[in-house]
């Protein structure tokens, strides 16, 4: 495989690599440097990545692995992630502020669900693979990856209810 | 679409049952401007996941070709057998000649000449640097006969 083939191939899966580490992560730099570190292996074991049903199953899963290696490592360290992508807010109609207002608070819930949670909710709802394939990936059975899915959602429900009536009803 | 469907929709999605298809049509429902007021707070979840879906890795990635690894390696080894093989051959040469300068006498009669004369040699260069001490007895003469008194 050479340079442009390789190319050719992550290209259409290398946001999503991107956007799952971040969603460990959590720092945009962070997660730039394990998607590089991901597609730097993948390129490093190119001659076998033929012997693969889907390079891209290969590749989230390689990167899931890797950011929870380094979460694990960084939690070792007692080192906590800084991370500040959260504000970034335009002038704009009120409507759009109150929108991104409001996907920072699901942002922030999802960033609150245990590491397995967060991983499936960002393989299923926001890069849409099938059950099938987040089982494989998680190295889950499919009733299991359900279950944990099915557990994030009502979690996020919970939790915006809670923001929706806040103010409104007493705790 | 009716508002039934939708919350029929939204029961199956809590439980994990929804296809990816039924799942868009939720996002395209509530990306729309006419939700319904008690479903209002569902709006932000499924507003974030498509605006969550379009952040792009904008890095570039350093793709070395890999083969590089395998000749540096070789270099090296090709270095230390050089380095091994010069060391070798510099040991070997340099003893044996060292060796030969030094010369040697066959006869004994003319052995022992030379041997004293290299052993005269020897005592006359250290009488010279006896001589030069002589003097300090004069010293010493001296400083007995002021201290005496």
């Amino acid at each position: 495989m050479n340079q442009s083939e390789f190319i050719k191939t992550i290209t259409p899966f290398k946001d999503r690599l991107f956007r799952l580490a971040k969603r460990l992560l959590v720092s945009t730099e962070e997660a730039e440097d394990a998607t590089q570190e991901v597609l730097v292996r993948l390129w490093n074991n190119r001659e076998k990545l033929k012997s693969y049903s889907s390079v891209e199953a290969l590749a989230v899963t390689i990167t899931k692995n890797y950011c929870l290696d380094q979460l694990k490592s960084k939690r070792a360290t007692e080192m906590r992630i800084v991370h500040s992508n959260y504000s970034d807010r335009q002038a704009g109609l009120l409507q759009q502020a109150e929108d991104r207002d409001s996907w920072d608070w699901v942002e922030k819930i999802i960033d609150r669900l245990p590491e397995q949670q967060k991983l499936i909710v960002q393989l299923r709802d926001i890069e849409e693979y099938e059950f099938e394939e987040i089982a494989k990936i998680m190295d889950m059975n499919e009733t299991a990856v359900r279950v944990a899915l099915s557990r994030a959602r009502k979690t996020i429900r919970e939790e915006l209810k809670k923001l929706h009536s806040y103010g409104i009803k007493a705790n | 679409m009716e508002l039934k469907q939708i919350e029929n929709l939204l029961d199956k999605y809590f439980e994990s049952e929804t296809s990816i298809a039924e799942e868009r049509e939720l996002k395209a429902y509530f990306a729309s401007q006419d939700v319904a007021p008690h479903l209002e707070q569902y709006r932000p979840m499924f507003g974030y996941f498509p605006q969550s879906g379009t952040q792009q890795f904008s890095k570039t990635v350093p793709l070395k070709p890999g083969k590089q690894k395998k000749y540096v390696a070789w270099l090296s080894v090709a270095a230390s057998v050089v380095v091994l093989f010069g060391m070798f051959t510099f040991f070997n040469n340099s003893r044996p000649s060292a060796g030969q300068e030094l010369g040697t006498y066959n006869d004994p009669e003319v052995a022992f000449r030379e041997t004293q004369k290299a052993l005269d040699m020897l005592s006359k260069n250290v009488n010279t640097g006896v001589n030069s001490m002589e003097y300090i007895h004069k010293y010493e003469e001296t400083r007995t006969t002021i201290f005496k008194h």
